[in-house]
């Protein structure tokens, strides 16, 4: 038995170290569960560990594959190089940070639903210094100007609008609180002299953001990845955030430590395809499919950051931005070539997906996302406000 | 309780629920370390028939919670039956009494819901409490309910603390619709509801479903089956393949054959984008593979 027990112990070590979060309580519970279901079968112990040790649906894979490598005969081979050989299975397949290729761009431009070669951003300069950091393009800054512009967006991203819960606190209207309009009744013989009354409790509405990291997106998806860190971070709103290229990925939990440098690392380890081409539709697709119950449940409002360079189908990418559209509360799609003047967005994916948003708004600078932050802080209510279109001209007046 | 995982299986077999033998364990688990027991899994799984299956099977009482945004105190634990209060100070003003506080705020003015019922509860054996679709809930009861579940106790201002003297046994479902929080979670027994296989899937129906001809049974569930494997937003989950069936045996169906399928195909799958993709051609050919495996 104390062979078990140390047994026990070192496994649920190996399970931490593989990033499986088990708490030393449930060590113990799983010792007295071996004494209830008994060692007979292997399958039984399996479960009786994996109820126990697992409660996140996406590590069960990693806790099976755990298991069977910890707990085999012996004699099939030594357990301990199997489980270095597990960790390091894990390790390889984490790809590396790679900075944006030149092949992987110029084959995007190449595809065939991009005809036109992409509009050349044109930076609009302004008297003062500080105004020409204010309306520099991201993509066109040093280093340091863009160190500072991240600092600055950390610290002033704003939330969107609240929305009211179904969650009551004492306020003016419109509901009576009953228990408390009785208990102050108490006061004056049981005579009501005035209501209590009851409000609806509003909460900050939840932000989803869905990044493209693409070649020609990275630098904008960065400075936006930490707007939305920004958010996380003072509990603003809460925040779910997606990258994609070729692919989509879930960075919610890398978002959430405490250091945003190291947040974005963690980011770009965790995503497989850092500024690869890019397959919109087949990523709205993915998010619809595998994400949308989970995460638009509260109809929180979405936003897209991406130029619309679309590789794949781009009427995949207007299905699936129909869809996405029908369940959040406001599609948002920021475009940093939007912020060059004499931008249409002629790409075939920006024209098919343009049809089912709600906001089409530019990115590129600090000055837009001043008035990115103005703007979602004005939302109110449903979506008829601003329904229509806007009109392209406009938005560079 | 059950001396064994095999006797709560035969047990839930009796109640026709047909278990996979990991959900048997946790939930024997549960039971012995007196743990709630936290079931996720795609809707229609059977998450919520374990609470009720159980509840029988162990011949006590069902308590259901069932969970929306905004629920609160007032609702899950205790209520202020106010109109008998506020008749009781109108009848004792008749009279010429003054109301007394101690008076209004005793048990004969207060309303149990479902959490303060189960730690009350005082049958011969404690009663299974069901926390249905936690996920729908907001974080605020989330937090509360963690702290309901650490202790079993409640207080009440006016009362005092109120305390189990038997843990009720308590089972939390979830559909996902929302991640529910870790720590809630940690403290469960966790199991994921997959759907059945093939051979379990058909045990069900002919469990549930005794008129229903075997031939039937067997074509709908391996449709249903294959059509799982399909990219649709909402798969099927056994309640449907169970209303499939009731429904094709109200129709006096036999078999499957192309016609009733694309005409019934509404009751499994419940959206519209994934009903245009599947009528059709898409639904004969699995019809057409059905047919020729059984």
């Amino acid at each position: 038995m104390t062979d078990l027990a140390s047994n026990l112990l070192l496994f649920g070590r190996v399970l931490r170290g593989l990033g499986l979060d088990v708490s030393p309580g449930r060590m113990r519970d799983l010792v007295v569960a071996v004494g209830h279901v008994g060692l007979a079968r292997r399958a039984d112990f399996r479960d009786a560990a994996r109820c126990l040790l697992v409660h996140r649906h996406e590590d069960v894979p990693l806790f099976e594959a755990a298991f069977e490598a910890f707990w085999r005969k012996p004699a099939e081979g030594s357990t301990h190089l199997d489980l270095s050989a597990l960790g390091e299975k894990r390790r390889f397949r984490r790809p590396r940070f790679a900075a944006p290729s030149a092949s992987a761009t110029a084959s995007a431009d190449e595809g065939p639903s991009s005809p036109s070669p992409a509009p050349v951003l044109v930076p609009v300069l302004s008297p003062s210094a500080q105004e020409v950091l204010r309306h520099k393009d991201f993509a066109e800054m040093s280093a340091e100007e863009l160190a500072e512009v991240q600092a600055f967006v950390r610290k002033a991203a704003q939330g969107a609008d609240a929305y009211p819960t179904r969650r009551r606190r004492p306020g003016r209207r419109p509901f009576i609180d009953v228990r408390r309009t009785l208990r102050r009744s108490q006061r004056h013989g049981g005579e009501v002299l005035t209501w209590a009354r009851l409000e609806r409790r509003k909460k900050p509405r939840p932000l989803v953001v869905l990044a493209d990291i693409s070649g020609s997106m990275e630098r904008y998806t960065r400075v936006l990845l930490l707007f939305m860190y920004g958010l996380a971070e003072r509990g603003a709103a809460p925040v779910e955030a997606f990258v994609f290229g070729t692919r989509l990925t879930r960075i919610t939990r890398q978002l959430r430590g405490r250091d945003p440098e190291r947040a974005l690392r963690d980011v770009s380890h965790a995503v497989p395809d850092w500024s690869g081409g890019t397959r919109i539709g087949e990523s709205f697709h993915a998010f619809n499919f595998d994400w949308g119950r989970r995460v638009l449940g509260r109809r929180p409002l979405v936003l897209v950051v991406s130029d619309g360079w679309e590789r794949g189908d781009p009427s995949l990418l207007a299905e699936e931005a129909a869809r996405l559209r029908r369940s959040c509360h406001r599609l948002v799609w920021l475009n940093p070539l939007l912020g060059a003047p004499d931008y249409e967005p002629l790409a075939q994916g920006m024209k098919a997906a343009l049809r089912h948003v709600d906001d089409f708004r530019p990115v590129h600078n600090l000055a837009s996302l001043e008035d990115l932050g103005r703007h979602l802080a004005t939302l109110r209510g449903g979506r008829a406000s601003s329904r229509p279109l806007p009109s392209l001209r406009s938005l560079h007046a | 309780m059950f001396e064994s995982i095999d006797a709560l299986e035969r047990a839930f077999r009796d109640e026709l629920y047909v278990a996979e033998r990991g959900l048997s364990t946790s939930t024997f688990l549960a039971l012995k370390l007196g743990r709630p027991l936290f079931l996720e899994g795609e809707a229609g799984v059977g998450k919520t028939e374990v609470a009720k299956v159980l509840a029988r099977a162990l011949r006590t009482e069902l308590i259901r919670l069932q969970c929306y945004e905004g629920l609160d105190v007032h609702q899950a634990v205790y209520e202020w039956n106010y109109s008998r209060q506020m008749l009781h100070v109108r009848l004792l003003e008749a009279r010429g009494d003054a109301p007394k506080e101690a008076d209004l705020f005793g048990p004969d003015f207060l309303l149990e819901r479902p959490l303060l019922r189960a730690i009350r509860a005082r049958g011969p054996a404690p009663p299974v409490l069901l926390v249905d679709e936690v996920d729908r809930s907001d974080e605020e009861f989330e937090a509360f309910l963690l702290e309901v579940l650490s202790d079993f106790q409640v207080t009440i201002p006016e009362i005092g603390t109120v305390r189990a003297e038997r843990p009720p046994v308590v089972v939390v479902t979830s559909n996902r619709t929302r991640d529910v929080h870790d720590a809630l979670k940690r403290r469960c027994l966790y199991h994921w509801i997959d759907y059945p296989s093939l051979e379990s899937e058909l045990a069900i129906v002919m469990a549930k479903l005794p008129d229903a001809p075997e031939r039937l049974a067997r074509q709908v569930t391996a449709f249903v089956q294959e059509l799982r494997r399909a990219e649709l937003y909402k798969r099927p989950g056994v309640a449907e393949t169970l209303d499939w069936a009731a429904a094709l045996l109200a129709l006096d169906r036999r078999a499957l054959d192309a016609t009733v399928v694309d005409e019934t195909l509404g009751v499994i799958l419940k959206y519209q984008d994934d009903l245009q993709r599947v009528r059709g051609p898409f639904a004969r050919a699995i019809h057409d593979r059905v047919q020729a495996a059984t």
